[in-house]
């Protein structure tokens, strides 16, 4: 029961820091209390929807702004569009906003800036990757021990 | 609209053919048939009457006459004896007399009498024969002998004609004579001719002779002569004829008057007034001579009898003629008896032929008054299906304006009108579904669906609609007193099977109705439903003890701090007393492991018990009788105080009858009414289950396996809907808006459930808690408040286009979450193809921005595509006017830019909405 505990303390306060540092808001804590008995792993199939979403999507803006001319911003624009709408439904709130700076730079065709962004993106993509990844691991430790996913507010 | 009124005068005017079919069919009875022959029989009747009186005063008639006859015959053979032993005795008196003579005058020598003896003692004797006039005594004298006896008696012999006798053979002068007659004396006896042969024939038989009558001398009374022969010697034993006359010494005579001798013994005997005798000497059998009586008299002919007198003398007949002096009378009591039976046969027959008249009359008047019946019921029939009719022709416009009425930006003041609007027309539709539900019921035409549906969300459906009416009105009766208000409950056992097959809808207005009415007439105290198992086998009254159940195990809180139900008022029916009610449920307890036989009851159907009991004013017990008669409240107060048609309770009646059930209430005034009813529903086999879960309101499941604590002060209310420890719900019966605001400030913000207790609500509440489903949404179907939501959405199918494959899978999440079948696509044309009519979708939620068809591409066509379809299905029909097309599938469009322009874009489109995408 110890360990249980822990391991939800451990948890809570995990994601209270993820939640604290801006990695992730408030839609991600609705998206958890959507996983239910009848969907058990549903955040975990919604994140790697988004990181395989998020990888393609990297790709292709990598490819499209290695090109030193005739960068096709439109779409690249399409891309952070849809890397935005995806960060925004699973609450990834930094990378949500690294989009919105790197649409203003689209927008003003600024490949630099772009290129920059794309950065920033890979970096708190990566990032957000890690911090998931583990947090998935505690909440399969607790379900291991027994234990209910403790939610968050 | 006239079409169909035709049609149902159409209809109606068969029916009533069909009735006078079956009238007459009936009505034509034997007499109604021959009516018209009644007065011919009637005298048929009498004539046949008449006939047969006739014939019994015949009959009678002939007895009389019979008897009569009889009468006269003994009376006349009476007379005839004693006639003829009158005579024989006289006949013997002479006899004697001659033996006298013999024995005096020729036995004795010398002999012993002369004249003056036989003259004295014949005198003296003559009291022995009263009919003899006179007797005399004549001597044989033989003409040689005629000189000598001339000479000893000193006179000649004379005949009768007294002159002296002339020559003969042979002289019987008289020679002794009683002093009556004795001018006879010395007359020859047989000078006469008569005389002769009788005195010849006396004196061959040794026997009395009689002569002819004739007119005796003396009296003129008619008479005859009798003659006795005497005998000189005695006569040896058997004599033969010349002995008897060489023997022969002389005749003794009397003449006997027969008509004094018949006078007088006619006058002996009773009678004699009535009949009438003639006594007549028929040797010579052509000329009766009269020896007594008038040849003509009156007298009756038609009644005769002859009776033959012997009177000794074998040569001469007489006898002997009766009849009746007057004519048969006639015969009174007769004619009265056949009088008095022809009247009675006649009143008989008069009665049979009125009582007929009557029957006749009868059967008309009976068969105008089916007639009129007939057709009173079909404008009965024609008014119903009017009503019906026009009931339908209202409730389709109302509909439309009721729909349209709130749909537009109101003030707070038209709004508030509106609403008020909205409600009176929402009054006035459920007014009209009655209507048309009892026109319908009376025509037969309402038909029972088998859905399958969940008993306890129906339950708890109808209690969350009139927990609100009966908290208002507590609130309004009695501010002051807490527990002045109607408390509701409802407590379904746990063996009624979660999911039955049945008509949901009729169900639940049974339901609705009762309650309803509970909540109408109860002011305080309790409306308390209680839904268990009724085993078909056993009656009513005994089942409840075995299939009142509450539900197992997990109530072992409720029971223990078990206290009086409720708000202590008494209900009408102590059977749904708290008390028993907790017996029940212990008793469950005990017996909770007994073995069910689940195959035998899952192959039939069962029976479900529903009681509805409340402490409302009750039903006076006059009118307890008419409670379900269409229109028939308690009395007519009671539509001023309660309002309502009173047509409820019928048409409850009607749809529990329709389900296979029936329907009674216990009620007594001022303490409250039971009404407890029973239906027959299949139980839901488990295909048919799953076919149709998704179409189902139910509640989730999601709660199951928890534990929760409730805590209330009053046991009963809960019925085992559980709540997640860390949150603190607060339960509250009524609560006021002060209360809620001071509620919510102490951190229940939006977790007060209101009681009475429903799952619904309670699922809503824990969404609320815990967070699910929050979501934002633009337009005018967004709608505040997870109940809603949840009703809304469950059960729908709803299609999500969305090429973010991460965004599609939250917003399916979040969908499914309230109970939606969600489809979802990553593109507009793939949704194109899904969208194509007739299609099922309740709403789409679109993407605007996606490769390929971004969402306005996409609406366009599938506008375009409903808007023929409606085009061609509204050039048929004008009717659904009130609504909008047909089809129309709401497309809501997802966006992340709350930029005004792509929603205006959007509704351009002519999407119906925009949700703010995350």
């Amino acid at each position: 029961m110890d360990v249980v505990n822990q391991l939800q303390r451990q948890f809570i306060d995990y994601s209270a820091s993820l939640h604290r540092e801006g990695f992730l808001d408030d839609q991600f804590t609705q998206l958890q209390k959507l996983q239910d008995d009848n969907s058990p792993d549903f955040v975990v199939e919604v994140a790697s929807l988004f990181f395989e979403d998020c990888e393609k999507l990297i790709n292709n803006m990598a490819r499209a702004l290695e090109q030193q001319q005739g960068v096709d911003f439109k779409q690249v624009d399409a891309s952070v569009h849809q890397l935005k709408g995806s960060s925004s439904s699973i609450g990834a709130m930094r990378v949500k906003d690294v989009c919105i700076a790197f649409r203003s730079f689209c927008e003003a065709q600024n490949r630099e800036g772009c290129l920059r962004c794309l950065q920033q993106v890979t970096h708190e993509y990566s990032l957000l990757k890690n911090k998931l990844q583990t947090l998935f691991r505690l909440q399969q430790q607790i379900l291991a021990a027994g234990g209910s996913i403790p939610v968050v507010e | 609209m006239g079409l169909k009124l035709q049609q149902s005068h159409h209809h109606q005017s068969v029916a009533v053919k069909g009735n006078e079919q079956m009238g007459t069919k009936r009505g034509y009875t034997f007499i109604q048939s021959n009516r018209d022959w009644l007065p011919k029989l009637i005298l048929l009747w009498v004539m046949v009457m008449g006939f047969i009186s006739t014939w019994i005063y015949k009959k009678m008639d002939a007895d009389n006459n019979v008897r009569r006859e009889e009468v006269l015959s003994s009376m006349c053979d009476q007379r005839a004896r004693m006639l003829q032993d009158q005579f024989s005795v006289s006949v013997n008196h002479v006899h004697a007399l001659a033996l006298l003579v013999a024995t005096f005058h020729y036995y004795k020598n010398p002999s012993a009498i002369d004249q003056e003896t036989f003259a004295e003692y014949t005198a003296r004797a003559a009291f022995e024969r009263p009919l003899l006039s006179g007797v005399a005594y004549a001597e044989t004298v033989v003409h040689s002998g005629r000189e000598k006896f001339e000479k000893q008696h000193g006179w000649t012999i004379k005949t009768m004609q007294r002159e002296p006798s002339r020559l003969r053979d042979e002289y019987a002068p008289v020679i002794f004579s009683q002093e009556t007659i004795s001018y006879i004396e010395s007359l020859d006896m047989m000078s006469g001719e008569e005389d002769r042969e009788n005195i010849v024939r006396a004196r061959a038989t040794g026997k009395a002779v009689l002569t002819s009558p004739f007119r005796l001398l003396g009296s003129h009374h008619l008479g005859v002569v009798l003659t006795f022969p005497v005998y000189k010697s005695k006569l040896p034993p058997k004599p033969t004829m010349e002995e008897r006359i060489v023997a022969t010494a002389g005749y003794l005579g009397g003449a006997i008057d027969v008509e004094s001798l018949v006078e007088n013994l006619l006058g002996q005997l009773a009678g004699n007034q009535a009949i009438l005798v003639n006594v007549y000497d028929i040797t010579n059998s052509s000329d009766p001579l009269v020896m007594y009586g008038h040849q003509n008299q009156d007298g009756d002919w038609a009644v005769v009898h002859e009776s033959k007198l012997d009177f000794g003398d074998p040569f001469r007949k007489h006898q002997m003629i009766c009849r009746y002096h007057q004519k048969a009378p006639t015969s009174w009591t007769a004619l009265t008896n056949v009088f008095l039976f022809f009247v009675i046969c006649l009143l008989v027959g008069y009665i049979l032929y009125g009582a007929v008249i009557h029957i006749v009359k009868v059967e008309d008047d009976f068969r105008e008054m089916q007639e009129l019946k007939v057709r009173a019921e079909a404008a009965d029939v024609a008014k119903s299906q009017f009503l019906g009719t026009v009931s339908h022709e209202i409730r389709t416009p109302m509909n439309g304006m009721l729909a349209l009425l709130l749909d537009t930006d109101l003030s707070s003041t038209q709004r508030g009108y509106a609403q008020t609007a909205q409600v009176c027309g929402k009054a006035l539709i459920t007014l009209i579904n009655e209507v048309i539900d009892r026109a319908k019921i009376e025509a037969g035409k309402l038909e029972l669906e088998t859905v399958p549906f969940n008993i306890r969300s129906i339950f708890d459906n109808v209690l969350s609609l009139f927990s609100e009416k009966s908290r208002n009105k507590g609130v309004e009766v009695s501010r002051d007193k807490t527990n002045r208000k109607p408390s509701l409950a409802v407590f379904v056992s746990d063996k009624v099977p979660e999911m039955v097959m049945g008509d949901l809808g009729r169900f639940r207005q049974i339901i609705t109705n009762l309650v309803g009415n509970s909540v109408k007439f109860t002011e305080r105290g309790h409306i308390f439903v209680k839904v268990h198992l009724a085993e078909s086998t056993q009656p009513v009254a005994d089942t409840k003890v075995e299939t009142c159940l509450n539900g197992g195990s997990d109530e072992g809180l409720l029971i223990s701090s078990a206290c009086q139900f409720k708000t202590g008022y008494e209900a009408a029916d102590e059977r749904n007393s708290w008390d028993s009610f907790r017996h029940l449920v212990v008793d469950e307890e005990l017996r909770y492991d007994a073995p069910i036989n689940t195959i035998d009851e899952a192959s039939r159907g069962f029976t479900l018990m529903v009681s509805v009991e409340d402490t409302g004013i009750g039903i006076p017990l006059i009118v307890q009788d008419r409670v379900f008669t269409p229109f028939m409240q308690a009395d007519s107060s009671t539509s001023r105080n309660y309002g309502g048609t009173g047509i409820g309770l019928s048409i409850t009646k009607c749809l529990v009858e329709l389900m296979g059930g029936h329907i009674s209430f216990i009620s007594r005034p001022q303490v409250g009414s039971t009404f407890s009813f029973t239906t027959v529903f299949k139980r839901c086999n488990k295909a048919s289950y799953n076919d149709t879960k998704k179409s189902i309101v139910e509640l989730p499941s999601g709660f199951k396996g928890l534990k929760a604590i409730v805590v209330d002060g009053k046991p009963g209310k809960q019925n085992g809907h559980l709540f997640k420890l860390p949150k603190v719900i607060l339960l509250a019966k009524n609560i006021t808006n002060v209360e809620l605001e001071k509620a919510k400030a102490a951190g229940f913000a939006d977790t007060v459930i209101m009681k009475p207790m429903r799952a619904s609500m309670a699922v809503a509440c824990l969404q609320q808690v815990l967070g699910i489903g929050k979501k934002r949404q633009a337009g005018k179907d967004m709608l505040n408040g997870s109940p809603v939501l949840q009703g809304l959405l469950c059960g729908k199918k709803i299609l999500v286009v969305d090429d973010n494959m991460a965004h599609q899978r939250v917003f399916a999440g979040a969908l499914k979450k309230f109970g939606a079948a969600v489809e979802c696509r990553e593109s507009g044309k793939a949704a194109l193809k899904l969208l194509q009519l007739p299609c099922c979708f309740y709403a789409c939620f679109m993407d605007i921005q996606m490769p390929e068809m971004d969402g306005f591409e996409a609406t366009h066509p599938i506008r375009m595509m409903e808007s023929k379809a409606n085009e061609q299905m509204n050039g048929g029909m004008d009717e659904d006017s009130g609504r909008k097309g047909e089809w129309h599938v709401p497309i809501l469009a997802m966006t992340a830019d709350v930029i005004h322009a792509t929603y205006d874009a959007g509704l351009k489109c002519r999407m119906d909405g925009c949700v703010e995408a995350l």
